[in-house]
């Protein structure tokens, strides 16, 4: 089923013929018959708002000059991590990229050990080590975030290759932004994975800037998706704001791979809310017109509306896992200003394996 | 007498003992067997090329093509993938075909591979083998005849070793193969023809430890891969005018050993260091400097390196000859720091 997305602008307030073309593309949108359970809408949602409070918290703290560094925003594109990771097991693998908070928390990733990590605490998932770019989780199958744009296309092909080999049904998800498809890289993995049918998702979130360059500058594609085509693999086009059609495409894709049939690529288009960086002036963003509108719909509340009308959520529900959500994130930060810097000694430490 | 191999057949050897061990052992690489998905071969079982060089013929019809990979012509996307194989619990083997080719694949060990560990607190495993091949001497010219293992060597996360005997050839790749961590295992090229003594049975050698191949107390000469032999060679001309030069194999070029280094020229007072690599930022920069550091007032003249000059490598064979270090090179500056020996 293909349709225009809802919400979707026709064209950009910077109007050229490549950007209508780019919006006027089929896109999946949800069906009518998402197979979501109560529990599995309940888990969705809450994970959703477990990035958006996580990210407010940090945005909040970064602006007050507490966390070090910088750190890149994905409030925004919650869609993308929820509805691809509602399909995941803690045994299946994925890559992340510098904006990778949401995915490491889709993926389950320890709000308490994240948000420490992002502060540069002992007690961090990577020890403190790692920071906001490379937030990694071994034991729930996040082989991390990525500061090389482009970083996760062979980690991720390199699990589904183990995956294949070990003759498991694990898959390997591969996020990436609209800015890393036009790496090299992008086209060695997805010709080898398809190559070989390897049990991987490439699942490109074009917010389309990369950094403060547009897609329909930078890619001789009008969409990442047709690219699939090369590669002898499905291609498909999602609203990737809307968490239940995200769900259903990648629900298919990945369902595909366990089956053995190889990988798919899956394009979400979304709108990247904050800046390339916090601090990011972002003036090549449309001050108004269709892009901003595009840039106003929410995921969360697209799904609120979604659940409430289907009868799966009611408002209440919904409130009482916002809540939850946001209890939840000031344990996380309180945890963090209780937990000690790394020791000194721990500069050398972990270079090696013994 | 022991038996002799040739040193690609020990390179070939220690894979092959490496795989029968652990299945979790995998090679990629371009060509690395050679002709996949070509009836005629897949109905004999049969490899096509082994490596450019032929170094792991053989591998794939005993172990299968699952586990010796041909890849696309795609180092950039094989060398991430064999991170990402590493890092889930495989241990591969990839081979990088010529090590110049580093280019299109550095990511994979500058930004992930060496990095994975530290920036993720110690949680995960790289235990990864690239081999790959360097060295001038063949006419390959520029872009298939450098030696990078210097820079390689300077990455932290990253062990480098670079064998100059087949028996150290085996031991050595079955050591960085077991090995936890990232290992590049840079070969010279103009030694796979090389024969020696190798153990038929599965042995290693402790990476990080060199070899004192001739023990003397007049001069410390250290040298890297094929370099011994331009060390041996000078020790045995030297020799004949009655000083005593110790030759030390470094084998391993990181970490490199310190101790063995420190102590032989605690003992000879004097030091060059050969190294086929360009002459700045490499291995013997780095050791003369931690010398130079840690054993100053045992030195009775100049730390001296004799390298490639600053120049790729060139073509002609009498640039190529003039681009290696040799034995006349080196007893040229020999000769200025053993003057007063001479003289007694």
């Amino acid at each position: 089923m293909t349709q225009k997305a809802k919400g979707m602008p026709k064209l950009f307030a910077s109007v050229d013929t490549s950007v209508k073309e780019l919006v006027d593309l089929e896109i999946r949108t949800a069906t009518d018959t998402a197979e979501l359970t109560k529990d599995k809408a309940k888990s969705m949602y809450k994970s959703m708002e477990d990035i958006r409070n996580f990210e407010e918290n940090v945005k909040r703290f970064f602006t007050a000059g507490e966390i070090p560094g910088f750190v890149h925003l994905y409030a925004g594109e919650e869609a993308i991590a929820v509805g691809v990771c509602a399909h995941l097991s803690d045994e299946d693998y994925i890559t992340s990229t510098h904006r990778g908070h949401g995915h490491c928390i889709a993926k389950g990733g320890d709000l308490k050990g994240m948000m420490a990590e992002i502060f540069g605490k002992a007690t961090g998932l990577c020890k403190g080590k790692g920071g906001s770019m490379h937030i990694a989780d071994m034991d729930k199958g996040i082989l991390g975030a990525n500061g090389m744009v482009g970083g996760g296309f062979g980690l991720a092909t390199g699990a589904a290759m183990r995956n294949k080999y070990k003759k498991t049904d694990r898959v390997a998800v591969c996020f990436f932004g609209d800015g890393a498809a036009n790496e090299g890289v992008f086209h060695e993995c997805l010709n080898m994975a398809s190559i070989w049918k390897l049990p991987v998702i490439f699942v490109c979130e074009n917010n389309l800037f990369a950094e403060s360059t547009p897609q329909w500058y930078s890619s001789a594609s009008r969409t990442i998706a047709e690219r699939a085509a090369a590669y002898n693999m499905p291609g498909v086009r999602v609203n990737g704001k809307d968490v239940v059609a995200v769900y259903e495409v990648a629900g298919e894709a990945i369902e595909r791979a366990r089956r053995g049939e190889g990988p798919t690529l899956i394009e979400c288009v979304t709108y990247r809310n904050h800046g390339h960086f916090e601090g990011d002036e972002q003036s090549y963003k449309a001050p108004s017109g269709e892009e901003k509108e595009w840039a106003e719909v929410d995921p969360l509340e697209v799904f609120r509306q979604y659940a409430i009308e289907n009868g799966l959520l009611t408002e209440e529900e919904l409130d009482q896992l916002r809540e939850e959500s946001v209890r939840d994130i000031e344990e996380a930060i309180e945890f963090t200003k209780e937990s000690p810097e790394p020791s000194p000694e721990s500069l050398y430490q972990d270079v090696f394996a013994d | 007498m022991a038996r002799e191999i040739l040193f690609m057949k020990a390179i070939n050897e220690a894979l092959d003992q490496a795989m029968a061990k652990d299945e979790n052992i995998i090679l990629l690489g371009e060509d690395i067997a050679g002709g996949a998905e070509v009836q005629h071969l897949e109905e004999a079982n049969e490899d096509a090329w082994g490596g450019v060089m032929g170094v792991t013929r053989g591998l794939a019809p005993k172990y299968g093509r699952e586990r010796v990979i041909d890849t696309p012509l795609s180092e950039m996307g094989y060398m991430a993938a064999a991170v990402g194989m590493a890092v889930t619990g495989l241990r591969p083997v990839a081979e990088l075909m010529f090590s110049d080719f580093i280019g299109f694949c550095f990511d994979s060990i500058i930004g992930q591979g060496s990095k994975m560990r530290y920036m993720f607190g110690g949680k995960a495993k790289v235990p990864m083998t690239v081999r790959t091949m360097h060295g001038a001497g063949v006419n390959a010219a520029a872009q298939h005849s450098g030696s990078y293992y210097g820079l390689f060597g300077s990455i932290p996360g990253v062990k480098v070793v670079v064998p100059a005997t087949p028996y150290d050839a085996k031991g050595l790749l079955l050591s960085a193969i077991e090995d936890d961590n990232l290992v590049i295992f840079s070969e010279d090229k103009t030694l796979y023809g090389m024969k020696g003594e190798v153990p038929e049975e599965y042995y290693t050698i402790p990476i990080g430890k060199a070899a004192i191949k001739r023990e003397g107390k007049d001069l410390t000469i250290v040298t890297i891969g094929k370099m011994l032999y331009v060390g041996l060679e000078v020790a045995d001309i030297l020799e004949k005018d009655n000083i005593s030069v110790e030759v030390i194999d470094l084998r391993t070029v990181a970490p490199w050993d310190e101790e063995t280094v420190l102590e032989s020229v605690k003992k000879t007072g004097r030091l060059i260091i050969i190294d086929e690599s360009n002459p700045h930022n490499n291995t013997a920069t780095d050791i003369a400097s931690v010398v130079a550091d840690k054993a100053f007032d045992y030195l009775d003249g100049p730390i001296k390196c004799v390298c490639a000059p600053n120049t790729p490598v060139p073509f002609a064979a009498n640039l190529e000859k003039l681009y290696i270090p040799d034995a006349n090179k080196v007893l040229t500056v020999a000769t200025e720091i053993i003057d007063d020996l001479r003289v007694k």
